[in-house]
């Protein structure tokens, strides 16, 4: 993967990564949350679409492996460097400002709650150019109006290429309406994050 | 979601402030308090539903007092569900309602009931616990016209079946439609679960104590307000609960305010389930 020196600055520069995901995500998620590094020097917000009644597996799962500091956002959570948020389930996860997250339980989107849009969204209204977001692979089309507020907005926005995704739909609804700037495969995503 | 309005009008800061201040001078709601986020995207959805700009809005709440109403029912959240979060009745069925068999008569208050969903799945397993007799739910709303569905206790059937594996994860015997009388697409909920409830208006922002209470339930409202608000709410929910009274938030919310951690004591910090301490 050959980045030019303006996104790799941009990268460097970016306070938040934001990383959503549906089908097909999950391995892709709990690799990167092993890999981070303590020290990473983002905050990590994770919006997975998952069952409402799934009593936080994934959580327990992510965060026995996580060598971040991981926790689910709870109403009020402070938005802190070096840690690692995973979207609640049932619940939108917003940005109240850029130091602290806010709930919701408003109508889904997509069929999802939480949903990639809203945070996203939220986050391209508060943080405008310091985020990087990464999309991934998923069944249907959240996520993809949130990446393209984020591009407009001046953050960095990246698809998992659909040719190497097991769900397409998700990347190629935000590859169709032009929101990303990088596709990349999923090996190209860990080496980004690790430079 | 509506794609076309997307491109449409965002609300800027001082225009959201701008309707905070018509809505508090001419119907004394204050908003104020509110998380920004939330009622942002509540009010930018007003604007996208009704095709309306921002001076649009404004004239309208100043000028038309039914529509308000309509506008109030749209920027507040009513989305619930009959036994959200399964295991917190699970918690309630097994940690808080031994204790409060002991009591004469049981008090509970919903704040922030919307249609009911709550009020009614207090009810029922009120009802399991034989304690319906001595028991009365008081559900309360800022919104008059969620009330009126709230007192008819008739929910599509749609939605009943949607809560069919909530009911189950919440350990109750039977099904959820043990409870209803289902006639065509719609399900009532039996007589003897609505006979000791009662619904009113009451604003948690402006109004006071008006009952005192062995349980008091407010879930996922504190998640639309800021931390000064929620304290000055929490403030009124400990006024208003009897002592050793319980005190229910939303999974997700906290008590955060060190004054008040000191007097209450946490029953299950998995649940947010809490109970009064102190003077």
């Amino acid at each position: 993967m050959e980045l030019n020196n303006d996104l790799k600055k941009r990268w460097h520069q970016s306070k938040v990564l934001l990383l959503g995901g549906s089908a097909g995500s999950f391995k892709i998620l709990f690799r990167i949350v092993k890999t981070l590094p303590p020290d990473f020097g983002k905050t990590v917000i994770i919006v997975i679409h998952r069952k409402k009644n799934f009593f936080s597996e994934i959580e327990k799962l992510f965060g026995d492996h996580s060598r971040m500091y991981l926790r689910e956002v709870c109403d009020k959570d402070a938005i802190l460097n070096n840690t690692i948020y995973i979207a609640p389930a049932n619940y939108h996860t917003l940005i109240e400002n850029e130091k602290q997250f806010s709930l919701d339980v408003s109508e889904s989107v997509w069929y999802s709650k939480p949903s990639i849009d809203v945070t996203f969204e939220s986050a391209a209204e508060t943080f405008k150019n310091q985020c990087t977001a990464i999309l991934l692979s998923g069944a249907n089309q959240d996520g993809a109006q949130g990446l393209l507020k984020l591009r407009n907005n001046g953050s960095l926005t990246i698809v998992q290429n659909p040719a190497d995704a097991e769900m397409v739909d998700m990347p190629r609804a935000a590859l169709n309406i032009d929101a990303a700037e990088l596709i990349l495969d999923v090996e190209e995503i860990y080496q980004l994050l690790q430079i | 979601m509506i794609e076309d309005a997307k491109e449409g009008h965002l609300l800027e800061p001082h225009e959201i402030e701008d309707l905070i201040n018509v809505v508090k001078k001419i119907y004394g709601f204050d908003f104020s308090g509110y998380s920004k986020a939330s009622l942002k995207r509540r009010l930018t959805r007003v604007l996208q539903l009704k095709r309306l700009s921002f001076y649009d809005l404004k004239h309208l709440l100043i000028n038309d007092g039914d529509f308000f109403q309509h506008f109030l029912e749209e920027v507040t959240v009513n989305v619930t569900e009959m036994f959200r979060d399964p295991l917190f009745y699970k918690a309630i069925n097994t940690q808080v309602l031994p204790y409060l068999s002991t009591f004469q008569h049981i008090k509970i208050w919903s704040a922030g009931c919307s249609s009911g969903e709550e009020v009614y799945s207090m009810a029922i397993l009120l009802k399991e616990a034989g304690l319906i007799k001595k028991s009365f739910v008081y559900g309360t709303d800022i919104n008059t016209e969620v009330l009126k569905e709230a007192k008819k206790g008739i929910y599509s059937l749609r939605k009943i079946k949607s809560y069919a594996e909530n009911y189950q994860y919440s350990g109750l015997p039977g099904t959820i439609s043990d409870h209803f009388t289902i006639l065509y697409d719609a399900a009532t909920i039996h007589a003897e679960l609505k006979q000791n409830t009662l619904f009113s208006v009451h604003n948690l922002i402006s109004d006071n104590v008006f009952n005192e209470f062995q349980l008091i339930s407010c879930r996922n409202v504190f998640i639309y307000f800021e931390s000064a608000l929620q304290e000055k709410i929490l403030d009124l929910f400990y006024r208003s609960l009897c002592p050793l009274g319980f005190l229910c938030l939303g999974s997700k919310e906290a008590i955060r305010s060190d004054a008040f951690k000191k007097r209450f004591k946490t029953i299950s910090s998995k649940e947010n389930i809490y109970q009064k301490i102190g003077a």
